[in-house]
């Protein structure tokens, strides 16, 4: 049986250090049952927050050895054990206490951006008819399980902490499959260019590198909303061939 | 205090808890971008050896095509016209070489690569930063990467014209000056070239989005549709694209160079 070092953070908002506990690890564990094991038998008030061990909750985010993952789907043979395995909580938000952090802001983003209009029934029962191949592209979308690693790993909110003028890559995920639905009929551009600071993404992918979905944030989301800003903002071109093309 | 202002300070340039090599990625990007441009540009100001006719033969440099003014046989409207100032260097690549340089310039893809290699911002994910300030691409100057889609038109029909150059390097002509179909290491290296050039430029996430990216309801309009689907093909490997092509372009260069100055010799084939 082999022994592990994590080097786990242990703080709150007002400061913290870094401690060292050594644990047991064997065969199929993943960070979040060494976690366990380290509370259970050696720190525990160490306050960590986790549910499904399963990936689909998004609560156990942290950055282990400075990459954000959930410590749920981070199996401890992935991880080399030769030297302390750093555990830290994300740094895009405030700590509360260890490894827990507050990401109520995450909640605070998503009742600003406008909520999903559909057009008026296409059936006298109050029904719509939808394409399969219309809905694919924003289906990607949905598998977001809003552990918010996008988030923290955005040096525009971890580093520069622009979070009254920047709503992060999960919100321009959940934007995009609001935008591009095809039933939908509500226009966020002019939050995205100016409230929502899509401008501010500049194009770094670690956010599609973190996403335990593999979502392809930045080319499917992102990207195709800055496209789109770009066509109501910045191409005269594309007006003026709005105004000139034949109406169908 | 706010909210933002409670999340953990900025970390310190450079620093971070991650084991790995992550500076070895944004190094790697920022040789292989530098020797490409610092190469460009010396190649660009030669205005000499950027075509080669020898044993019949017709290949030009793609960075010298389309060929406004020179002194090859692919020049459209002959040679440097008398009106250009005295004063004023020229090179047909520098009449030209501004479109396909703006198209890559303003690229997505090399937009977040170059971002990190060149201006560490960031040096590489969860990894610490020179400058607390931060604009982003939403004002001056960044603003204009939004030009991208005016430099990807142009790229589309640079992809033609050296489509063109490719077939033009298929004819050799004899000691009678008739042109017979034939392929030399020259040919094949122009036809990769060009390749690999449509390859990154089809797979533009600008064409993406106007080819069929901008609709809601992409079954309504099967054509956008179907060249949606074909974009996004390419555009799943678009750096993979970039740097192949990057690399070709400059070595296409550089095999018509060495054979024009005759260090190279061109092997024909038949």
């Amino acid at each position: 049986m082999s022994t592990a070092t994590f080097r786990i953070w242990r703080g709150d908002v007002n400061g913290g250090k870094f401690v060292d506990y050594t644990t047991e690890i064997t065969e199929g564990m993943v960070v979040l049952d060494a976690v366990h094991k380290i509370q259970a038998t050696q720190a525990n008030d160490l306050a960590c927050r986790w549910n499904c061990k399963a990936g689909k909750c998004g609560s156990c985010s942290a950055e282990i050895n400075g990459i954000p993952k959930l410590m749920c789907m981070t199996r401890m043979n992935t991880l080399p054990t030769d030297k302390p395995i750093t555990l830290e909580p994300m740094r895009a938000f405030p700590s509360i206490r260890d490894l827990a952090t507050d990401v109520s802001w995450n909640f605070r983003v998503k009742q600003k951006i406008k909520k999903f209009k559909p057009r008026p029934p296409d059936a006298p029962d109050g029904t719509w008819r939808m394409q399969q191949e219309d809905v694919d592209r924003v289906q990607e979308f949905r598998k977001c399980i809003e552990c918010f690693l996008c988030q923290d790993v955005c040096h525009v909110l971890r580093d520069h902490h622009k979070h009254d003028e920047f709503i992060g890559p999960r919100f321009l995920v959940y934007t995009a499959a609001l935008e591009m639905h095809p039933l939908d009929t509500e226009d966020r551009l002019p939050e995205l260019k100016q409230a929502h600071g899509v401008g501010f993404c500049n194009i770094t992918k670690c956010c599609t590198k973190v996403c335990p979905e593999s979502i392809t944030i930045t080319d499917n989301a992102i990207i195709p909303l800055k496209e789109r800003v770009v066509d109501n903002f910045f191409d005269p071109l594309g007006w003026l061939w709005k105004e000139l093309r034949p109406k169908t | 205090m706010a909210y933002a202002d409670a999340s953990m300070p900025q970390r310190r340039f450079g620093e971070t808890t991650r084991p790995d090599a992550w500076w070895l990625q944004p190094v790697a990007v920022f040789i292989g971008l530098s020797i490409f441009v610092v190469y460009s540009t010396w190649a660009a100001f030669q205005g000499a050896h950027y075509w080669y006719g020898a044993n019949g033969a017709n290949y030009i440099s793609p960075f010298y095509s389309p060929e406004i003014f020179g002194n090859s046989p692919h020049s459209w409207f002959g040679p440097k016209p008398a009106w250009w100032p005295a004063w004023l260097l020229f090179s047909p690549a520098l009449l030209v070489l501004w479109a396909p340089a703006g198209f890559r310039l303003t690229c997505y893809y090399y937009r977040g690569a170059y971002y990190k290699a060149f201006w560490a911002d960031p040096p590489n994910c969860a990894v610490g930063e020179p400058r607390q300030v931060y604009l982003g691409e939403r004002s001056f100057p960044l603003i204009m990467q939004n030009v991208h889609r005016y430099f990807m038109y142009l790229a589309v029909v640079f992809i033609f014209i050296l489509a063109r150059d490719a077939w033009d390097a298929m004819w050799f002509k004899d000691s009678l000056g008739t042109s017979h179909f034939g392929l030399g290491v020259g040919t094949l290296v122009l036809v990769v070239n060009v390749i690999l050039l449509a390859g990154y430029t089809f797979g533009c996430h600008s064409l993406r989005h106007l080819i069929g990216g901008f609709l809601d309801e992409p079954s309504k309009r099967p054509v956008c549709a179907k060249g949606y689907s074909c974009v996004s093909c390419l555009n799943r490997r678009h750096m993979l694209w970039a740097w192949m092509s990057l690399f070709w372009v400059g070595f296409t260069d550089v095999y018509v160079r060495l054979c024009a100055m005759g260090i190279w010799h061109d092997f024909r084939f038949f």
